[in-house]
């Protein structure tokens, strides 16, 4: 067994193991992390897979930016974990089935007989001139121009509706001001009551 | 020697597992989101494990532009989450009938 094989067996087994604990964990925020140890597992593959760039942008961009937020909307939130979990027994039979399903069906149509390595190898043994930025820039920035530019629009489109979304103006806000709490005067806010000495007032 | 079909059964497990997900946590909006990533990342190593065995790079610019994409949706989604919760103070599905579809 090669040593390329060991790595693309560890790093597949550490991303179906964690990817399993992501819809198995009772925690919300341990699904996240899991997802995250999921996501690095597969940076792992890519790299295998000579997509450096691709692999490194997946740990910057998804752990680095998306899974942080995540966590943030977990942490921000106050929820209820326990009524959320509610049906997740009665679906388990359903969803493992369908997993089952989909898997034996996916494995049998991509299987070794139709894309095994008899059918078809690697071209890679050839030495590459270039590295893989830049055979990914060079065509990102000739042919692929137009879509690259309306993806950057498309991420101004995300970032303009995020904040409009979740923005909240001035009077729904909850904040202080100065001049009120510099004019409120003695009288306003403190009752001065007056107690019996011997009764019992409680 | 990795063959093709190694790498696409292990995209194919990594799609059951996360449709899965969605049908067992159906109530908790934030799993769902998570089990969506899960499901294109499978689909991106499809893309990556073709674009390296026919030796063409249309499909890692395929996932780049599946990255992009998938960030600005989560960033929305996030963003309809919160303000959900704002305004009912849960983040069950089975209480957005709001439209009483």
């Amino acid at each position: 067994m090669k040593i390329e094989q060991v790595v693309f067996y560890i790093f597949s087994l550490l991303a179906i193991l964690s990817a399993s604990m992501v819809i198995f964990s009772k925690n919300s925020v341990k699904s996240a992390l899991f997802l995250i140890l999921t996501f690095f597992a597969t940076a792992g593959i890519w790299m295998l897979l000579e997509a450096e760039f691709l692999a490194l942008t997946l740990i910057l961009v998804y752990v680095g930016a998306v899974m942080v937020l995540f966590l943030f909307v977990i942490m921000m939130l106050d929820v209820d974990i326990a009524s959320l979990r509610e049906g997740f027994t009665r679906y388990l039979p359903f969803g493992l089935g369908v997993a089952a399903l989909l898997i034996i069906g996916l494995a049998y149509a991509v299987g070794g007989e139709k894309f095994g390595l008899n059918v078809i190898t690697p071209l890679s043994i050839q030495p590459k001139v270039a590295s893989n930025i830049v055979a990914l820039g060079t065509v990102l920035f000739t042919r692929f121009l137009y879509p690259f530019e309306l993806a950057g629009v498309l991420l101004l489109t995300a970032i303009v509706a995020a904040i409009s979304l979740t923005f909240r103006s001035r009077s729904q806000r909850i904040a202080f001001i100065a001049s009120k709490q510099i004019e409120t005067r003695k009288e306003d806010r403190i009752k001065l009551v007056q107690f019996e000495i011997g009764k019992k007032n409680l | 020697m990795i063959a093709l079909s190694d790498y696409l059964t292990f995209s194919a497990i990594l799609f059951g597992l996360g449709v899965a997900g969605i049908f067992m946590n159906r109530k908790n909006v934030i799993t769902l989101l998570m089990c969506l990533e899960l499901i294109l990342l499978s689909v991106s190593t499809n893309f990556i494990a073709f674009s390296h065995y026919l030796h063409d790079l249309e499909g890692q610019l395929f996932v780049f532009f599946i990255l992009t994409v998938a960030a600005a949706e989560a960033a929305i989604g996030l963003a309809i989450l919160v303000v959900l919760f704002r305004k009912k103070g849960t983040i069950n599905v089975d209480k957005m009938d709001m439209l009483k579809g």
